[in-house]
């Protein structure tokens, strides 16, 4: 499987943590909605690192498209709400 | 909802807005590539963009750091002067100039990493772009026209993928910029109607007052050698004739 983190790159995943992507994706939700702020940014520095650490960065002359794309490493609670609300990654 | 979900709705709308403009494949080939070149060159205006918000950003923080040893030092001269009226309003003053600062700092920091981002992916996409032109080449020569046309749409969606990605990035990049001048400009107005004291022209409130109350002070003092003078019957010798 392949994860694009957005600004960074792609990285090959293996197909069970694409199950567990899965849920950092519901628990991230949960922590916008909440408004928690310190938490979303834990959370998500947390899930970056883990895809760093567990994935191959796809070499540059690669040409492919992701399976699952990521938002950027340094992502705001702004920036994540308004990406869920369809209003794209810059507020506004 | 899904964030993640909602990110690749994000960049296959880019996507499709990349490769609207062309009709055929060998259009959608030459298209691309003009894109990418577009973005390299909109990379790079970019990372001009951010310097220069950075050394403003400097400036603004050196000034207001000047700003700090002068406010303690005429909240000193009030305290001395007996006028804790004015010591506060000249520590206010600091502790907001010192507030100014942190924001500052961290944004010249926010600043110097995503310079550091778009310098990476300005080479990242360099290399796809090259990668492409080898491929398209390749496999031109090596399948069918219509295995071909297959095998160049697969690099063809991989390479829109980065294409804009770089393109959001520079977005985000273009909006932080943004608020920064608005706020380095905010910053400058302050000091431009005294919120902040004056640092253009030396003097401000905090000094004139402080010229007031050190006159006053001075006054005061005299008055008192006088009196004290009197007192004692002594009296300074004069000159002869007086």
């Amino acid at each position: 499987m392949i994860v694009r983190i957005s600004g960074e790159g792609q990285y090959r995943l293996s197909d069970e943590a694409a199950r567990r992507l899965n849920e950092l994706d519901n628990e991230l939700v949960r922590l916008v909605e909440s408004a928690d702020e310190a938490g979303f940014r834990a959370r998500f520095r947390e899930l970056i690192e883990w895809v760093r650490s567990q994935g191959q960065p796809v070499p540059p002359d690669e040409l492919v498209a992701s399976d699952v794309i990521l938002p950027p490493p340094d992502v705001t609670l702004e920036e994540a709400r308004s990406v869920f609300q369809g209003e794209g990654l810059v507020p506004g | 909802m899904s964030l993640f979900g909602q990110m690749m709705t994000i960049i296959r709308a880019k996507i499709s807005a990349l490769l609207s403009g062309a009709e055929n494949p060998e259009e959608t080939l030459e298209y691309a590539y003009q894109r990418q070149l577009e973005l390299l060159q909109k990379v790079r205006m970019n990372m001009v963009n951010v310097v220069a918000s950075k050394r403003r950003l400097e400036a603004q923080l050196a000034s207001l750091e000047n700003q700090l040893s002068r406010l303690d030092d005429q909240a000193r001269q009030a305290l001395q002067a007996g006028r804790e009226d004015l010591a506060r309003l000249a520590l206010e003053r600091k502790v907001f100039a010192q507030q100014q600062i942190a924001a500052l700092e961290a944004q010249v920091q926010d600043l110097t990493e995503q310079q550091n981002r778009l310098i990476e992916a300005e080479q990242r996409l360099r290399q796809k772009v090259e990668a492409f032109r080898t491929r398209k080449e390749i496999i031109k020569a090596q399948y069918s026209a219509a295995e071909a046309q297959a095998r160049i749409n697969e690099a063809i969606t991989g390479l829109s993928e980065e294409l804009a990605d770089v393109g959001l990035a520079i977005e985000r990049a273009e909006e932080k910029t943004a608020r920064l001048k608005a706020r380095a400009e905010a910053i400058d107005e302050l000091v431009a109607a005294g919120a902040l004291p004056d640092y253009l022209t030396g003097r401000d409130v905090i000094d004139r007052e402080l010229g007031q109350a050190q006159l006053q002070a001075g006054v005061e003092a005299e008055l008192a050698r006088l009196k004290t003078e009197l007192q004692s019957g002594q009296r300074p010798a004069l000159k002869e004739g007086e």
